[in-house]
């Protein structure tokens, strides 16, 4: 029994259920929820050494063997995906302690937080089809709940078609598990994957692949299944928005790569062929779509779409490098898009609105915030040396190996008009004049006071930092992700680790 | 036998997406159930029919063909009680949304969209 295995499960879970028994207590809450994620991130982080260092770590629940029982695995990928998950969680519970309102905390914001926390990280732990469909349901349930907490009216409606369109996902989702299984007899990962590749090639599992791209694809927001994501993003808190953008969609990434790498790799032309046009077509529609909007969050929404596409684009390139790309992508955008909503939360604590027409004038009345907002802004748009520009380089160059070069060209053609998105939200958020009567000096009471305005600034200082850090130390950073890409394009150890009757 | 539940299931999923796309939010959810009843047999079927053999393996028994696979059994059962909770939050959901837009009215629900 490995613990570093179960601690990303079990602090969560902790944490959600001593948040409820101290219902009545706000204040206890709110400590509870940086605690509780500090000490996720921590975990996570050793995890992250471990794995790093001794290679992949499995769990069997219960000690059951593999193919039977509950399997928890973490590879490097997985151990990635954690602490990206720690670092968002712990930047959203300090931004929640003076963002979310009096009424959310007091019906339960912070266990739902917790909660979410716990699915998404399960979600990265599963090592069998079922369990992760599970864990998608833990995550979804808290997201639900987060998503319509507090019943605002453009809330409730944003709601209706999160619920309805996850709900259809999910049904998808489970019906191809149930397919797989009728199929190969098995669920668990490990065996599927070994299964699959000495299995003859079967129309039916292309079949069974498209519809977990269709399940999985709904869920990252992926063209054409991408219309509730602008429609919905938008309406909760600013911090919910944030956990939500950072991480939410990014499950369902981790969960297209984990499948199209480990388990349907029989018809490559077919499948990842379909996948690169998806994502092609995902950054188009997504960086047009953000062209048009004319509201900060519903800008940054469509970002994540086109964002989105960078990521898939790199899996269906099917190379070490490509998949690199993506890993190293994903850890880039999680950072700088959570950011991006906590910068846009805190525009609205200063002006009351998110509508860039009637914003203007901060970058005289609040320098230092400009800065913070260019930093993740550019990185978004690949600017160097932030993390944004080597995150497309390396998703460039692997295309230009596999001699992609419309998606190359089209990568950065979508490169170019995320910068005009950013300097667009730039001139009107900071630079242009304050418009004529607006309320340009009333601060709300968050950020009146000056402690609760560093709460607010830290957890941006923070992943800004982290931006610029991964900016100027890439190397690193992307030996982790071409490890972690190495892991995914060879299963063997994953097989044979998971497999291993030892214990 | 697979053929009637292969003809109930597809049955199953045309009436949930039929429902799911009127414009009435109540029949939203009724679609939504439909769909995960729609999946749940099909699990059940595709796993394979046997009848009247119970997966308890008695004295003797030793070959897996004569017995059911409890497996798919075990995944439905996961599925039906997530389902029930799922679809529990949506009738609730739905209520909350009826009674703060004022309307069941899913054209009328587009205030968000883009």
């Amino acid at each position: 029994m490995n613990v570093l295995l179960i601690l990303p499960l079990l602090i969560p879970l902790s944490a959600a259920t001593l948040s409820m028994f101290t219902w009545r207590s706000r204040r206890t809450q709110r400590v509870l929820g940086v605690v509780g994620t500090a000490l996720l991130l921590g975990s996570v982080l050793m995890l992250l050494r471990s794995v790093s260092r001794a290679g992949i770590q499995v769990t069997q629940v219960g000690a059951w063997p593999a193919p039977f029982g509950i399997t928890i695995v973490a590879d490097l990928f997985s151990a990635i995906m954690l602490v990206l998950a720690g670092i968002t969680g712990l930047s959203v519970a300090v931004y929640s302690m003076v963002t979310v309102d009096r009424a959310r905390e007091r019906f339960g914001y912070y266990p739902l937080l917790h909660a979410l926390l716990m699915g998404v990280c399960g979600a990265f732990l599963a090592g069998d089809l079922f369990n992760l469909y599970v864990w998608f349901e833990v995550m979804l349930m808290a997201s639900f709940v987060l998503m319509a907490l507090g019943g605002e009216r453009a809330q409730m409606e944003g709601a209706i078609k999160y619920v309805t369109i996850n709900l259809i996902a999910s049904a998808l989702f489970l019906a191809a598990v149930g397919m797989l299984y009728g199929v190969v007899g098995t669920l668990n990962m490990a065996d599927l994957a070994q299964k699959l590749r000495d299995a003859p090639r079967l129309d039916l599992l292309t079949a069974i692949a498209m519809l977990f791209l269709v399940a999985f694809g709904i869920k990252a927001a992926v063209f054409p299944f991408f219309f509730w994501l602008p429609a919905s993003y938008h309406t909760p808190p600013v911090a919910v928005s944030a956990i939500f953008a950072g991480l939410l969609t990014k499950v369902g990434v981790y969960a297209l790569i984990r499948v199209f790498t480990l388990l349907f790799v029989q018809d490559l032309g077919y499948t990842h062929t379909i996948i690169l046009v998806l994502s092609g077509l995902t950054m188009v529609t997504g960086v047009l779509g953000a062209v048009a909007q004319n509201e900060i969050r519903r800008v940054l929404s469509f970002h994540i779409i086109s964002q989105i596409g960078y990521m898939t684009l790199g899996l269906g390139l099917f190379t070490t490098a490509g998949i690199a790309g993506s890993i190293f992508y994903i850890v880039h955008h999680i950072i700088v898009k959570t950011n991006l909503f906590l910068v846009s939360g805190v525009v609205y604590l200063l002006r009351g609105t998110f509508e860039l027409k009637n914003l203007g004038g901060l970058y005289s009345s609040n320098p230092g915030l400009a800065i913070l907002f260019l930093v993740p802004a550019l990185s978004l748009a690949g600017l160097p040396p932030l993390s944004g520009f080597f995150a497309k380089l390396t998703i460039v160059q692997a295309g230009l190996q596999a001699e992609q070069y419309l998606l190359v060209a089209t990568a950065l053609m979508v490169g170019l008009l995320t910068l005009f998105s950013m300097t667009k939200i730039w001139a009107e958020v900071f630079w242009k004049q304050a418009p004529a009567g607006s309320n340009a000096a009333e601060a709300t009471g968050a950020v009146a006071k000056r402690g609760a305005a560093w709460i607010l600034l830290a957890p941006i200082i923070f992943l800004a930092a982290i931006t610029i850090t991964i900016g100027l130390a890439v190397e690193p950073v992307y030996l982790l992700a071409s490890r972690a890409a190495e892991q995914l394009m060879d299963p063997t150890e994953y097989i044979s680790r998971v497999l291993e009757r030892s214990f | 036998m697979e053929t009637v539940l292969a003809l109930v299931i597809g049955a199953l999923y045309a009436a949930g997406l039929f429902m799911m796309l009127r414009p009435s939010a109540v029949r939203l959810i009724i679609g939504i159930s439909l769909l995960g009843h729609a999946a749940n047999l099909l699990i059940f079927t595709i796993a394979g029919l046997t009848r009247a053999r119970p997966p308890l393996i008695t004295g003797g028994l030793t070959t897996a063909s004569a017995i059911a696979d409890p497996m798919p059994q075990a995944l439905i059962l996961t599925a039906i009680v997530i389902g029930f909770a799922v679809q529990a939050f949506a009738v609730v959901l739905i209520q909350r949304v009826v009674q703060i837009v004022g309307t069941d009215d899913l054209d009328q629900m587009k205030t968000t969209d883009s």
